[in-house]
């Protein structure tokens, strides 16, 4: 292959055809473009007049310029150019090893870096070398060296798997022998690196890939002081970078989609960043995952578990089932505030311990029984948080005077204080600002924030360090205690407005929401998870995808919490764990996870991961030199002045090949227009096909004989009727659909079902007709049966038996009875209006509204209107002259209900004549 | 015989074909002249003519048989019904055969020589429902009045298809203070309109010359190395960028136009350049006011 640059020719010598082109060139440009002849008359006007340049006869040179190209892209493209082929290296010997790390940290250009091993399998394979394949992340197992081809077999198989590989175990189950190695590694410096490292060096060469790519890895979120705190990390720490954060989590309507979006930046050298977002609870409760977007891989996800969940709270006040106003309910603003972040259950105190909440509120309640205080000990001690309100009844009552209660974070002194009212001296006191060190720290203070009356603390060595929020004069206003892992926090106001204005002002529920979510520990211990077993909920692929985690068995809390700390596992993927009663999530890095680049000593080869492919360019040359042709072909035309007339040619020709390559969608469209225009230009009844020939030739030869029927008596003039498929078929066009039901017709699908309800909102009729001539009696023949199914999704209103003043017994024909094949009485249609009264001087009510979405009823009346081709009756009905008559009522019901459907509540309007009639006389 | 017979086959061979399009020219013309609506020429004054003028009393020298005896036997006097004078016109036009009127610069427009018969007859059948005499100027068709003489137009335009390349308006026949419509797109040599012009003026012939043009004629939208041919082949010229040519061309054409309507004023005719793109009514109305206006 002859070389230049970049490419090569398979053929060189044809580009010695090159050298013609001057020749080319010459003979070109003595040929001008030839002329058209034109019949003009004004050719006498013409006569005499010479052209301002003489010249053009010859080719213009850009014309030329354009052929020899397009000449010379022929003459390449023939001569076989190839880009980059491959330079067939002097092949090494014997088997090679393939290792892949296959970690989280390959996800993001895993196509690459497998056309990279494949492309070296292939190589091998071609040198006669066996080869072996080992992603480094599976379990360490014996290496069997195979033919190539069998191995690039399964290369489009492997996958990254989202843990880190485990180097320490493979080094020591390498196959025995030399060979030589190719490691793709991600770039990263998993532990045991040096020592397999080592170990391949002992038996042949070493090749290293390593792609350029930083790796990118999000932190798990943490919450801090009302905001989440989210951090990610970088591997090559370089320039400034801009991410995108992405929150994402289930809407109110189940869901998922983004919550929330905020930009993080990497400033220059920097390998952490980390950015705060602060969202309302209500938002944050749904939050299940941050990622970095646009980054395919599992360590730009960061599940959430519980941490930014709801708190549980239970409510509990002292006045339990007292009655009073609502406003003065001491539970009331607590409620308020709290409904919206919290779960709030209500219940006995007993009760409520047992459901483990994070927070119970005792809103002025005093005295707890030896069991209660007992249990809420137990709970406290586990991590709870007590919050207690005070109230006339905790002043009036001994709890915690004399000695300190172990419930009570200070001892009280008898009484409390009013401050400001009517019988006392002074002002409301207002509120100090809040210590450093107090959990409500940097909370702005409102300044009508005011408190008339508190219970107050007795003076105590350990008050000072208790108080965390105290008034302007001092007296402490929260206290708190540690009780075992928990507290317990004292307001020594009332939960309700009485004794300051605390509970109506914002501050109240901000105070609120720091003391309960601080309730929560952000990162679970090894003691808080060991002796569960942690069952995998969601798994996370190495790509960054959730998937269901399956039957797989659940972990030790021991195991989860080793895993927490140095990261997942082959035994431990990450995803989200659930336990008795939290979900804890195992993401790919830890808070501490350091990334560290691996560092390859000088005798190992590197390479870069880009491979550059062999790229015949012959197809492109010659595709090059055709379209310069037709772009000749245009230019010649313009020349010569023809391009507009070809144009409208090429428009033509355009045109016909979009038809050529959208035929089945014109062809669909077509159709469905015919059909519409065929639906509509006539009256037309329509039936419903049930899937069975011979009911819905009876269908159709009904709905013609009650055609001709009507056709002959009344001034409806229907067309013949078109058939209905429910999935397929537009029902808008017909006024009336008959839908004979059979036991074993399919249900609708939805979008059917979706259709049929539109239709019947919109004011069309259908007449069901069960066929079995009994569907009111016991209604439990099959057809019924079926009938209820179907029809169960249909909007359907109320029904009714057809009431004896129905507009149905007199739009046209006066009827008592509905008969058709069979001649049961009941017909049930839309439920009249309760509130219908009987017109004055009339037999029937007013009953104006509405024309009745469905008839139903079971007597099978398509058979008794079916005509055949001849125009005489298809089935024989009853007996002798009786039969007829029976026929001739079933002909009338069925113009009675076209005209019904097709004139509305018009006889219905009869009700009115009288008065009409009245006005007109005067 | 044996001489003869091919011609008048091919004579009848081609007025058939001319008559299977003729009722549809026929049927257009008259449904362009339909659009206007006219009376006869009513001079106004008592003389020859079929509507009532007035009554007058009879006089000395009126004969016996011009005496209104209905009107005179409801009165003592005698009276005599008078008629409006009503005299005919002559009109005698000459629509150009020459080859140069087939052309059509579209496919879908009709040729000059179309919209000349067109027009020529829908102002035949105005005028001859008027009770003028019509007839086309040589030999075809002598001037006469009545509807049938519509069909002695057509066999007339018809015969007088002619081999030139242009044409020149034919005067013979144009009787002395008559009326005259010259349809022709007038591209032929104008000294030979002058000329024509001038013997009919000597003759006090008044009327109206219509050139007939195609929009392409008008427009010249050509480019590119072409080689114009007159439709009959006679005139040839050639061109490497026609575009080029247009300026020029239009130039000339707007001289052939100004020299056409310096003539029409100077002999007292009128002068319209209608183009085939165009309705063909407002020529319609523009040659019957034409010709009102030279009375």
């Amino acid at each position: 292959m002859w070389m230049l640059g970049p490419v090569g020719f398979t053929s060189p010598l044809l580009l010695l055809g090159l050298i013609a082109l001057p020749v080319l060139w010459l003979l070109l440009r003595a040929v001008p473009p030839a002329p058209i002849r034109r019949r003009f008359p004004g050719v006498a006007l013409l006569l005499g007049l010479k052209d301002d340049e003489a010249e053009t006869d010859k080719t213009p040179w850009w014309l030329l310029l354009l052929r020899m190209a397009a000449i010379a892209a022929a003459i390449i493209g023939f001569a076989g150019p190839v880009l980059n082929p491959e330079q067939r290296e002097t092949a090494q010997t014997g088997p090679l090893l393939v290792l892949m790390d296959g970690s989280w940290a390959d996800a993001r250009d895993w196509p690459r870096r497998l056309d990279r091993a494949a492309a070296i399998v292939e190589e091998a394979g071609r040198a006669g070398r066996p080869v072996a394949v080992v992603r480094l992340t599976d379990a360490p197992s014996d290496t069997v060296f195979q033919a190539a081809n069998a191995i690039s077999q399964r290369m489009t198989g492997i996958t990254p798997n989202a843990w880190a590989p485990d180097f320490g175990a493979w080094a020591n189950t390498l196959p025995a022998g030399d060979f030589s190695s190719y490691w793709l590694s991600d770039g990263l410096d998993h532990p045991g690196r040096a020592d397999l490292l080592t170990a391949l060096q002992a038996r042949g060469q070493v090749t290293v890939f390593e792609s350029p790519r930083p790796v990118l890895a999000l932190r798990p979120a943490r919450f801090e002081d009302g905001v989440i705190k989210l951090s990610a990390t970088r591997m090559p720490a370089t320039d400034t970078a801009e991410l995108e954060l992405s929150a994402r989590g289930l809407d109110p309507s189940g869901i998922e989609r983004e919550l929330a979006r905020l930009p993080l930046t990497f400033d220059q050298g920097a390998a952490e960043a980390e950015v705060s977002l602060s969202l309302p609870p209500e938002l944050r409760n749904r939050i299940s995952r941050f990622e970095i977007a646009g980054v395919r891989s599992a360590a730009a996800i960061s599940l959430t578990d519980d941490s930014l969940k709801r708190r549980k709270v239970a409510l509990i006040s002292g006045q339990g089932g007292a009655e009073g106003l609502q406003l003065l309910s001491p539970a009331h603003y607590l409620r308020q505030a709290l409904e919206p972040v919290a779960e709030l259950i209500d219940g006995s105190l007993a009760d409520v311990v047992l459901a483990n909440p994070d927070v119970i509120v005792l809103a002025d309640v005093a005295t707890l029984s030896p069991d209660e205080g007992e249990a809420i000990w137990d709970w406290l001690d586990k991590g709870g948080l007590l919050l207690r309100f005070a109230g006339p009844r905790l002043a009036a009552s001994d709890v915690s005077r004399a000695s300190e209660d172990v419930l009570m974070p200070v001892r009280l002194r008898e009484g409390g204080r009013n401050v400001g009212g009517a019988m006392s001296w002074g002002e409301p006191k207002n509120l100090a600002p809040f210590a450093e060190g107090s959990p409500f720290y940097g909370l702005t203070i409102p300044q009508d924030v005011t408190v008339s009356a508190q219970v107050l603390a007795q003076p105590d060595p350990e008050l000072a360090t208790r108080t965390i929020a105290a008034l302007a004069d001092g007296t402490p206003l929260v206290t708190r205690k540690p009780v075992g892992q928990g507290q317990v926090v004292l307001f020594h106001v009332t939960a309700n407005a009485e004794w300051s204005s605390l509970p109506l002002s914002g501050l109240f529920v901000q105070m609120l929401e720091r003391m309960a979510v601080s309730t929560r520990p952000a990162a679970p211990d090894a003691a808080d998870l060991e002796g569960q077993t942690w069952v995998p909920q969601v798994a996370l692929d190495a790509f960054g995808r959730l998937g269901e985690a399956g039957e797989v068995a659940g972990v030790d809390g021991a195991v989860l919490a080793a895993g927490l700390a140095t990261g997942p596992s082959l035994s431990l993927p990450p995803g989200l764990y659930a336990g008795e009663d939290r979900r804890i999530a195992l993401n790919i890095i830890n808070a501490e996870t350091r990334l560290q680049a691996a560092e390859w000593p000088a005798n190992v080869l590197r390479e870069g991961l880009d491979v550059q492919t062999e790229q015949a360019l012959k197809g492109t040359a010659l595709a090059t030199a055709l379209s310069l042709l037709l772009v000749d072909v245009l230019a010649a035309l313009a020349l010569s002045g023809r391009l507009l007339g070809s144009l409208r040619g090429t428009a033509v020709l355009g045109f016909a090949l979009l038809l050529l390559a959208a035929p089945d969608g014109l062809r669909a469209q077509d159709a469905a227009d015919l059909r519409a225009i065929e639906a509509t230009n006539a009256v037309r009844l329509g039936y419903i096909l049930t899937g069975d020939a011979r009911i819905d030739a009876i269908s159709e030869a009904g709905l013609r004989g009650l055609g001709q029927r009507l056709f002959e008596r009344t001034t409806i003039e229907p067309a013949s009727p078109l058939s209905v498929d429910l999935e397929r078929d537009d029902l808008l066009f017909f006024p009336f659909l008959y839908w004979p039901i059979t036991a074993d017709q399919t249900a609708p699908s939805a979008a059917a079902y979706a259709k049929l309800n539109r239709y019947l909102r919109t004011g069309g009729m259908i007449l069901f007709d069960t066929r079995d001539g009994d569907v009111s009696g016991t209604g439990q023949t099959p057809e019924a049966r079926r009938l209820q199914l179907l029809a169960a999704p249909l909007d359907i209103p109320p029904l009714d038996i057809l009431p004896d003043d129905h507009v149905l017994t007199r739009s046209f024909y006066l009827l008592q009875d509905f008969p058709g094949r069979h001649t049961h009485r009941d017909l049930w249609v839309e439920a009249a209006p309760p509130d219908a009264e009987l017109a004055e001087g009339m037999p029937f009510r007013n009953l104006n509204d509405g024309v009745t979405p469905v008839v139903i009823g079971g007597n099978d009346w398509a058979a008794a209107w079916a005509l055949d081709e001849s125009g005489a009756p298809m089935f024989p009905i009853g007996r002798g002259y009786a039969g007829e008559r029976q026929r001739e009522i079933a002909t009338r019901f069925g113009i009675n209900l076209i005209m019904h459907v097709l004139t509305g509540n018009y006889k219905s309007d009869q009700v009115h004549v009288p008065a009409l009639l009245e006005r007109l006389g005067q | 015989m044996t001489q003869t017979a091919p011609l008048s086959i091919e004579m009848r061979a081609r007025a058939e074909s001319l008559g299977e399009a003729l009722p549809a020219l026929l049927a257009q013309a008259e449904h362009l002249a339909a659009t206007v609506i006219l009376g006869e020429h009513g001079r106004r004054r008592a003389g020859m003519g079929d509507e009532f003028w007035q009554y007058r009393m009879a006089h000395a020298g009126d004969s016996a048989s011009q005496i209104d005896w209905r009107r005179s036997a409801r009165s003592d006097q005698h009276f005599v019904r008078e008629r409006e004078w009503q005299a005919a016109q002559t009109v005698s036009l000459w629509v150009d055969p020459a080859r140069s009127m087939q052309f059509s610069g579209d496919a879908g427009r009709s040729t000059k020589a179309d919209r000349a018969q067109l027009l020529a007859l829908a102002l035949s059948v105005l005028l001859l429902r008027g009770g003028e005499r019509v007839g086309l100027t040589g030999e075809a068709a002598r001037p006469r009045a009545g509807r049938a003489q519509l069909l002695h137009l057509i066999d007339g335009m018809a015969a007088r298809q002619d081999a030139a390349d242009y044409g020149a308006p034919e005067v013979s026949g144009l009787t002395s203070h008559s009326r005259a419509v010259f349809l022709s797109d007038f591209l032929g040599d104008p000294e030979e309109v002058e000329t024509a012009l001038g013997m009919a003026s000597d003759r006090g012939v008044r009327g109206a010359l219509v050139q007939i043009l195609d929009p392409a004629e008008e427009e010249f939208p050509f480019d590119g190395r072409t080689i114009f041919e007159s439709m009959g082949g006679s005139l040839r010229h050639e061109t490497l960028r026609a575009g080029d040519l247009r300026a020029r061309y239009l130039d000339r054409l707007a001289a052939r136009k100004a020299r056409l309507e310096t003539l029409a004023r100077a002999s007292g005719w009128h002068y319209l350049c209608h183009h085939t793109g165009q309705s063909a009514q407002s020529a319609l109305l523009w040659l019957y006011a034409a010709l009102e206006r030279g009375r």
